[in-house]
């Protein structure tokens, strides 16, 4: 495995200053930075071969099509699955489950049917259902987590029944970082015969994802969540279901009325994939995973569980400093709140240090209420992130204790 | 002092200081001289929305004056919310709606300010102006 300086030093964002003080990002939850690679391979479609994909004969739409197609394998690959037909591209993870979530429900869901989340859902993994409920009149149901943010495995056994149609769950919480059991989730599911879909949008650059393996359903996730550029998504769904559902754009009644060179449309994955698709995006992408293999996907997990580790002790031992999502299962997001400090204040100086952190409630209100408060400081860490960052933090999160004392 | 003096004080005071963490010390400070609100207008009716924090705001208007209190539940929230009091506070409706509050600019507050919170700055003045022509209608 490279070294740390060898990584950081793919990584050019990093070298920069913000109020004149070294960058510590520490938001990589909300999107990576991206390495050299990834930034030189976008570029390069636009200053060399840029043409619409999948529209002309000619040279550049050729070229341009065949490496955005080369980047559906690659992410086939990366997530080991050899059907093409079973990758979509789409802007990104909310894309992705607005996508499932409005055809799976013209195709599948009466008045009365449930779907399964849990508690540590974003925004994007809620939403999207509950508009499809109130236009089907089905039901959300929610899986409850314990007091260590982890979902209590026993009550979604119980919430399963013939009424339930789908479960939708993330792979790893956004705003405590828990990871959820996807197995034990999926093969509980599967006994009853109701498909399931993980939100990875905070997964996939954490480990190796493999959907043969895991035997979900669907898999969606974010191309600038694993150092890709913003704009494109995955949506990784098993033939079976994809070919059955419905397009989620353009609408399948007009596709057959369409009169230009668009009879693909009838043919997965294209036919989730209307209009001009972010194909420099998905080029990027392509490059962004090659990238992430070349570290190699063990590397990354153990280097930020080590991290995850570091940066638990550390904090912990700050008198005041409260810590939500304590599971032994985590990736390396932190979430935390200081006694008698708006976590805004606590976020705003912490910037003024150069450490840039996300205050809130994180797009999973639903986490907050449970616990009771309007919102957490999180610091979001991955593998080009070090320990002496982490005590940058740690010092900076005393100097703000004694700005606000 | 009018309203122009005010703006051109508080200019004054922030040049005192070139590093943010003072600025945001001085911030902090009048944060705890913000005048205290009447706990029983810290209700939904006087929350303003599109802050990142939480921002009471509440007018009293004696037929001539308005005169706000307010609250946040973040510090340096509060800090910028008393600045925008010092200002305003105590003036007629036409003065608070023809006052153009350069000093925001000037002390380096919105660029410095994300833009949600941003927004936040600016939805709180935006509310001042509304209830000044609120007030102001009713007199018409």
């Amino acid at each position: 495995m490279k070294d740390i300086a060898e990584i950081r030093a793919d990584f050019p964002i990093l070298k920069r200053k913000v109020y004149n003080k070294p960058l510590v990002y520490f938001d990589n939850g909300a999107t990576t930075q991206k390495p050299q690679c990834v930034i030189d391979a976008v570029d390069e479609v636009y200053e060399s071969y840029n043409g619409n994909i999948h529209r002309g004969v000619h040279f550049l739409s050729d070229m341009s099509s065949e490496a955005y197609e080369d980047a559906r394998e690659k992410v086939m690959s990366f997530i080991n699955t050899e059907k093409r037909e079973e990758v979509v591209f789409t802007s990104g993870t909310t894309g992705s489950i607005n996508g499932i979530a409005f055809s799976f429900g013209e195709r599948y869901i009466k008045k009365g049917d449930e779907i399964i989340l849990s508690r540590l859902e974003h925004h994007a993994n809620i939403v999207p259902w509950q508009m499809m409920c109130e236009r089907k009149g089905a039901v959300l149901r929610v899986i409850p987590i314990n007091d260590k943010g982890e979902i209590i495995l026993e009550e979604y056994y119980n919430l399963l029944s013939k009424k339930t149609r789908l479960v939708s769950v993330t792979h790893a919480s956004n705003a405590l970082g828990t990871v959820l059991p996807i197995k034990e989730i999926i093969d509980a599911a599967h006994s009853v015969n109701v498909p399931v879909l993980i939100d990875g949008a905070q997964g996939i650059q954490h480990g190796i994802v493999d959907v043969k393996t895991m035997d979900c359903d669907f898999y969606v996730f974010s191309g600038h969540k694993i150092y890709g550029p913003a704009g494109i998504g995955v949506l990784y769904g098993k033939e079976k279901w994809l070919s059955e559902l419905p397009p989620f754009q353009g609408g399948g009644d007009m596709v057959d009325k369409v009169t230009f060179e668009k009879t693909t449309y009838n043919e997965l994955p294209f036919k989730f994939e209307a209009g001009t698709m972010n194909y420099p995006a998905a080029i990027g992408l392509a490059s962004a995973l090659n990238y992430v293999l070349s570290i190699g996907r063990e590397n990354i997990a153990s280097r930020e569980q080590e991290l995850l580790s570091y940066a638990t002790g550390r904090l912990s031992a700050i008198e005041g400093l409260k810590i939500y999502g304590t599971s032994d299962r985590k990736i390396s997001t932190i979430s935390f709140h200081l006694k008698d400090i708006h976590q805004y204040d606590a976020g705003m100086i912490l910037d003024k240090m150069g450490i840039a952190v996300r205050t809130g409630t994180h797009c999973a209100q639903p986490v907050m209420d449970r616990y009771g408060i309007d919102g957490t400081v999180r610091a979001s860490l991955c593998f080009y992130n070090t320990k002496e960052e982490i005590d940058i933090l740690s010092d900076g999160i005393e100097k703000v204790k004694s700005m606000f004392a | 002092m009018t309203i122009k003096e005010l703006q051109d004080n508080i200019i004054e005071e922030f040049s005192l200081f070139d590093d943010w963490m003072d600025k945001y010390n001085l911030l902090i400070d009048l944060g705890k001289e913000l005048p205290v609100i009447n706990p029983k207008f810290k209700v939904k009716d006087f929350l303003i929305e599109g802050c990142q924090s939480k921002v009471w705001l509440h007018p009293e208007y004696d037929g001539k004056l308005i005169t706000f209190t307010a609250d946040s539940d973040a510090i340096i929230t509060r800090g910028i919310v008393a600045l925008l009091i010092k200002v305003l506070s105590n003036r007629t409706p036409d003065e608070i709606i023809a006052t153009d509050l350069y000093f925001i600019d000037k002390i380096g507050l919105r660029q410095n300010l994300s833009p949600t919170r941003s927004n936040g700055l600016l939805s709180m003045v935006r509310q001042m102006k509304l209830y000044a022509i609120a007030f102001n209608a009713k007199n018409k």
